[in-house]
């Protein structure tokens, strides 16, 4: 590694490099979150946990494509007293956790966001933005302004941690749902969760492959429309973003932080590249700001803006 | 690579034994032993299995009635077809010229099957035998009878074979004989006792492990164990890397992501 700085504080939490695992990927165990740190992430994201456990849609729940990845896993997780259990002593990880944190009304919400209150989690993400999960994000109207607003003031009041709202890249007025958030006091925005629904079917059995036939789109397909995303939100928040679709590579990483992005988080490049993917980005950047005389993350924030 | 079923139509199938059944297909796997594919039935559901033939173009499937899924495999006919995508994970790593044990426990017979075809193909004979123990309930469940030279079988009612574990067969064989390795797959209380007992005698052990499957390709972190992805970084562990993983023998995780005792 070179002696380039990677480090970025990010609402308070300082981390040694901006890339993050996005949530969903990997992050069902502290021993999964700890193996991705050791892979050279700057933070991690758990899978998002809502109060009871679920099941999640039955198989194929994950697919690939030329230009990206489909998925429908439909949230499946343990619920919050076992994921409670999981995450503790979270500072064996050894890189800041997020929480991701969903629910089908906004109680919800901080149900789960109560129950994790006494683990060390360095900051709560809430997506409402999946879109394809019946009772969650899109599909529950959770992507509109006063629901954003709502859901992101309840947590507000039962948590001093950062808020990250993680949105939809689908919604046109994206910029008015994240003042919505920003008013109702969260911290930062991911920007995006995957886009879509989409649909692959295989044509030998006439039938769409996912077995919720629809699922999100993510990966290379995914950035240029997550890039400009991040970048009109730089222009309409004052709160920092956390960049996220189809990174996986250090230049990716940069035309990113470049559209506004103070970290940048990583999924599917976690299959195009191997689970070192955040230890290969972070060297591709460090390299890349030696070659072009840039010395911090934090000087390259907006640089696409005129 | 592309990620996504490729429709196969089954050209044979095969009884095993009175809950197994082979089904055959005619496609070109690049297929190592100890890997698995995902095998799925549009509409209904897709789970793993590993591929227990490898015959010129034609690959089987040893499939277990077990459940919905496996029940509904079991009622396809010649000319219908399945989903098969992969191979995935990472197969088994062979030490030819030595003499060598497979311990099969059930279904996990089909795991180890191409392995000791494999095994059977590169070892030289002056320099190395294969040992085959195979493992069951009772009699009726034995697969593979006649496929394998030295096959030696237990069952826990005496009704075929040494009246035992494989455990035992094992733990009475190396009374009198060495192996350099051994190769495992079966009901996880089983893979964990034949490492133990590969531990005491010093011998080289890999152990195909199962946890449930969703994507296959390491990115969903369902088939966590202790922090190795059951689908990519296994299904085939050594022994070095099980006695760094907590879970082994002890918890598996549900498609919730719940932890339960094994
Ligand atoms: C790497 C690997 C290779 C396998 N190879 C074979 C094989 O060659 N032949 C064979 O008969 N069986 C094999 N299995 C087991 C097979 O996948 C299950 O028997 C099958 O999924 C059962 O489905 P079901 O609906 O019939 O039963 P269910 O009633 O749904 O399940 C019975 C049990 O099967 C297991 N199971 C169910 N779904 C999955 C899943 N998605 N991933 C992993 N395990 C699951 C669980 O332990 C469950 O308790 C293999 C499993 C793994 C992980
Ligand atoms: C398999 C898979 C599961 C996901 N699960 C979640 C989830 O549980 N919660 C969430 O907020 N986002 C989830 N996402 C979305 C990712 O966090 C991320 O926003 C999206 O994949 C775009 O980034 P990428 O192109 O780097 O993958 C999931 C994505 C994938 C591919
Ligand atoms: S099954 Fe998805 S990571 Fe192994």
């Amino acid at each position: 590694m070179s002696k380039i700085n990677l480090s970025v504080n990010l609402c308070g939490i300082q981390l040694t490099n901006p890339t993050i695992l996005a949530s969903g990927i990997l992050g069902t165990t502290k021993a999964l979150l700890k193996r991705v740190a050791e892979n050279g992430a700057g933070a991690v994201t758990i899978k998002s946990i809502s109060v009871e456990s679920r099941e999640g849609h039955k198989n194929p729940t994950v697919i690939t494509f030329e230009a990206g990845m489909l998925n429908a896993v439909g949230y499946s997780n343990p619920g919050v007293d076992a994921a409670a259990r999981e995450f503790t002593n979270l500072q064996d990880v050894g890189v800041p956790v997020i929480a991701s944190v969903i629910g089908t009304q906004k109680e919800d919400f901080v149900r789960v966001v109560d129950g994790l209150s006494a683990q060390r989690f360095s900051a709560i993400e809430i997506p409402l933005s999946c879109p394809h999960t019946p009772g969650f994000g899109l599909l529950a109207g959770q992507g509109t302004p006063q629901a954003t607003f709502d859901i992101t003031s309840a947590v507000r009041k039962v948590t001093k941690l950062p808020i990250f709202v993680k949105l939809s890249p689908n919604i046109p007025e994206i910029c008015t749902i994240a003042k919505a958030a920003e008013d109702a006091g969260a911290d930062a925005i991911t920007a995006v969760n995957s886009m879509g629904p989409g649909m692959i079917i295989n044509i030998e059995s006439q039938k769409p492959i996912l077995s919720f036939k629809a699922g999100g789109v993510t990966g290379d397909a995914l950035r240029p429309i997550a890039v400009r995303c991040v970048y009109d939100l730089y222009k309409a928040i004052k709160i920092p973003i956390i960049g996220v679709g189809g990174i996986s590579t250090g230049r990716h990483a940069i035309e990113m932080i470049m559209a506004g992005a103070s970290a940048i988080g990583i999924g599917t490049g976690v299959y195009s590249r191997g689970i070192d993917v955040f230890r290969k980005v972070c060297e591709e950047i460090s390299l890349w700001m030696q070659e072009n005389g840039f010395d911090s993350i934090k000087s390259m924030v907006g640089a696409a803006h005129d | 690579m592309i990620e996504q079923p490729m429709m196969a139509k089954i050209c044979d199938i095969q009884e095993e034994s009175p809950g197994v059944k082979t089904f055959f297909f005619k496609l070109n796997l690049n297929f190592e032993p100890g890997q698995f594919v995902m095998v799925w039935i549009p509409l209904l559901d897709e789970k793993p299995f590993t591929i227990s033939y490898i015959q010129k173009d034609l690959v089987g499937i040893s499939v277990l009635k077990r459940g919905v899924f496996t029940n509904a495999i079991h009622s396809k006919k010649i000319g219908d077809m399945l989903g098969i995508r992969g191979p995935y994970g990472r197969g088994f790593s062979l030490k030819p010229d030595s003499n060598s044990c497979v311990v099969g426990g059930g279904i996990g017979m089909a795991s180890l099957a191409t392995l000791v075809d494999r095994l059977n193909l590169v070892v030289d004979k002056r320099r190395g035998h294969v040992t085959v123990i195979q493992g069951a309930r009772t009699a009726a469940e034995i697969i593979y009878q006649k496929r394998f030279r030295d096959m030696k079988l237990c069952t826990e009612d005496g009704t075929a074979g040494f009246r035992g574990t494989t455990v035992d067969l094992l733990k009475d064989l190396l009374k009198k004989q060495r192996f350099q390795k051994v190769y495992t797959c079966g009901p996880e209380k089983m893979l964990y006792k034949v490492v133990e007992l590969c531990g005491e005698h010093g011998i080289e052990c890999e152990v195909s492990l199962e946890r449930y499957i969703k994507c296959g390709f390491g990115v969903c972190g369902q088939c966590d164990c202790s922090g190795q992805r059951v689908c990519i970084d296994g299904p085939i562990f050594n022994i070095q890397e099980l006695s760094r993983m907590e879970d082994f023998g002890k918890i598996t995780i549900t498609k919730t992501g719940a932890r339960v005792i094994h």
